[in-house]
């Protein structure tokens, strides 16, 4: 052997023990748990939501000792981009090459839709922390491996209703929606929740994702009588349509998805901001319950950013992955492997849990996969630059 | 009433599609070419224009002119790496390379200002005022105004002045323009230079009303595009009254009709529109003489 190669097999193996132990220290009987959400581009602040919520849960399992008699939960992360096939790659390396017990996904109906099969044929267990999309639970596979602790268009356009209608009396209400398959979805979901209350509406009026002034679209539905508002967009449409409002001195109460929590909103759309009030999964505002003041303490030490409630931003990206990731373990727990049938199967066996969002009493049979229902649902505002959930 | 908001909120949206038009102008003009890019220039303004004036705090009529030389410099660019080496050898790949340099630049600032759309503060966007029962924000009354304003400058510089008939000389007969002693790739380099400006411009107009972020541009320049050759792109005024023209019917579309048919009955619009007038409303057939 040479001086040279000698040297270079040399740097090899001190390269390959540095990445050994630059590696977490994952140990063969650790329960790898498997998150594919967007860490980089414009959901990047879900994303980190999410992962902070998973790591403060699985750090909380851990202290107590881990589940299947002490084996310890670690925690994987893959960015998506928001892009379909690349979270469908990193969900397949996560699978295969990982062995994860679970999955977890994003924010991304898209990205998510794409992961469905894959879990349903590798009979991986995937658990929805955000997505809202009716047929990420809803896919019409059987057995069905999908689950997920989050909001579902379809019952929050019939929460949207009712809130409508007893909040403000609501009997002509009209629909502005952004122009996209989410606004689609969400107009067949409002529709139906309408059509099941026995109600009409005034119109549907559509807007584009960077539209710059919707007083057209408004005056339409002003004209035919709106007397609320039902609003689906992203922060920057949903902005504009309250600037709109603002420039025909129109005061129309605002029924809206969560589109506005996603970004500045108040900044955007100005005071008026506050006439918007949108659903929320949960909020650490308010007076919180035993739970919720422990996970915010745990947030708090873990995560110096952290310095209030209004600083935990998403929120439901927060508390929808803190109780994903603990009903997840409960499975694991009540199947007893992580045998990916039997974690199934475990799930429908979670009797009850005392979580951040509610206390979940059998959250999972075979006909329902979405543990979050249409009761469950926190009505907020923007005030400043936070949200408050809205005292009646 | 209904028709008074369309009508009113139409001359808004008109004058500012007109006001990015008359970039595609400008560049046709010239030297016959268009820079696709005008939707990023567009957005290149007013984030140029945020970063100086909100995140960095300069006054704002420095940060405001140094987002539009920088603009300018931004069409020098484009005119010499996309446009320039594929006239040069009659390809007509500047279409895309323009397209190009447009994509790249809006995820070039996608990475570094971010996807959260930002406010633009201004004092003439706060609190809107009443015009016929209709509410705009003063704003909106300067945009046409600025708009026309531009329109007649261009007219009377290339009409009038040695300079900007030098500049018509050019799309003429470049080789003839050069034997007169007429600096014709710098006369080209310009025109992509204003045309970026009036971007810019367009922009920092539009964004308080909007918002700033990085795919700001990319329906406004469509359908500023739409409404250059709508108007005839060899003529200023032309293009300026098919922005306004463009703005109104689209308005009165959703007003009439409802936002979902829109889009379908505009473009469907501008088909007719140019099978009947294929030179665009104040447009010019080409005549080429040999």
């Amino acid at each position: 052997m040479t001086l040279q190669t000698s040297r270079r097999a040399l740097l090899g193996a001190g390269a390959a023990v540095a990445l050994l132990a630059m590696a977490p220290a994952a140990q063969a009987q650790d329960i790898k748990f498997g998150l594919v959400a967007a860490l980089s581009g414009q959901s990047a602040r879900a994303g980190e939501a999410i992962t902070r919520g998973l790591t403060v849960a699985v750090e909380e399992i851990n202290a107590k000792g881990g589940i299947l008699g002490g084996r310890k939960i670690v925690l994987l992360r893959r960015d998506d981009e928001s892009n379909p096939s690349k979270g469908l790659i990193a969900a397949r390396e996560l699978i295969q090459r990982e062995k994860v017990a679970a999955l977890f996904g994003g924010l991304d109906t898209p990205v998510s839709l794409a992961i469905v099969p894959l879990a349903n044929s590798e009979k991986v267990p995937f658990m929805g922390t955000w997505a809202a999309g009716t047929p990420i639970t809803k896919n019409g596979a059987n057995p069905n491996f999908v689950f997920r602790v989050s909001a579902v268009d379809e019952i929050v356009d019939q929460a949207i209703v009712k809130y409508s209608v007893r909040h403000y009396s609501a009997k002509n209400p009209g629909m502005i929606l952004v122009n996209n398959p989410w606004g689609e979805s969400n107009e067949q979901g409002l529709k139906a929740a309408l059509t099941a209350s026995n109600m009409k509406y005034a119109g549907i009026e559509k807007f584009e994702g960077n539209e710059l002034d919707v007083v057209p679209q408004l005056s339409r539905l002003k004209a035919s009588g709106a007397d609320v508002l039902y609003l689906v967009g992203n922060v920057g449409p949903s902005a504009q349509v309250v600037k709109s409002l603002d420039k025909m001195a129109w005061k129309v109460p605002v029924v809206s998805h969560w589109g506005p929590a996603g970004g500045r909103f108040t900044e955007l759309a100005g005071p008026s901001a506050a006439n918007v009030h949108f659903v929320q999964t949960y909020s650490f505002f308010g007076d919180l319950s035993p739970k919720g003041k422990q996970v915010l303490d745990m947030l708090m030490k873990k995560y110096p950013d952290y310095k209030g409630p209004g600083d935990i931003t998403p929120a439901v990206g927060v508390a929808n992955a803190y109780d994903s990731a603990q009903l997840v373990a409960l499975a694991i727990q009540a199947a007893g492997s992580t045998d990916g049938d039997k974690v199934r199967e475990g799930f429908y066996k979670i009797e009850s849990y005392d979580g951040l969002i509610k206390k979940f009493a059998k959250p999972f049979t075979p006909q329902n996969h979405d543990a979050v229902t249409a009761d469950d649902y926190v009505w907020t505002q923007f005030i400043n630059d936070q949200i408050i959930p809205i005292k009646h | 009433m209904l028709i008074t908001a369309a009508i009113v909120t139409g001359l808004g949206l008109g004058s500012m599609y007109g006001l990015l038009a008359l970039g595609f102008y400008i560049t046709y003009s010239v030297s016959s070419t268009v820079n696709f890019s005008q939707g990023s220039s567009m957005m290149l303004g007013a984030v140029l224009a945020y970063a100086f004036v909100v995140t960095w705090g300069w006054y704002p009529p420095l940060g405001i002119l140094t987002a539009l030389v920088l603009c300018g410099v931004y069409g020098l660019a484009v005119e010499r790496f996309a446009v320039r080496p594929f006239v040069r050898r009659d390809s007509n790949a500047w279409l895309m390379a323009t397209v190009a340099v447009g994509i790249l630049v809006d995820n070039i600032v996608l990475f570094t200002f971010g996807k959260e759309p930002r406010r633009f503060p201004s004092p003439l966007a706060d609190m809107p005022v009443s015009i016929a029962d209709v509410g705009v924000y003063p704003l909106q009354l300067v945009i046409p105004v600025v708009g026309l304003a531009l329109a007649a400058a261009l007219h009377v510089l290339s009409r009038r002045t040695k300079y900007g008939k030098a500049l018509l000389a050019v799309v003429q007969n470049p080789d003839a323009a050069r034997l007169m002693g007429i600096n014709v790739s710098g006369a080209i380099a310009a025109s992509f230079a204003i045309s970026t400006i009036f971007a810019g411009i367009a922009g920092i107009l539009i964004a308080p009303l909007f918002n700033v972020n990085s795919d700001m541009g990319t329906l406004f320049g469509i359908k500023a595009f739409a409404v250059a050759i709508l108007g005839g792109i060899t003529s200023a005024w032309g293009v300026m009254l098919a922005g306004l023209v463009f703005g109104i019917v689209e308005a009165l579309v959703t007003v009439l009709f409802g936002s979902v048919y829109t889009q379908i009955v505009m473009f469907a619009l501008i088909i007719v529109a140019l099978a009947l007038m294929p030179n665009g409303l104040l447009g010019r057939a080409g005549v080429k003489k040999v």
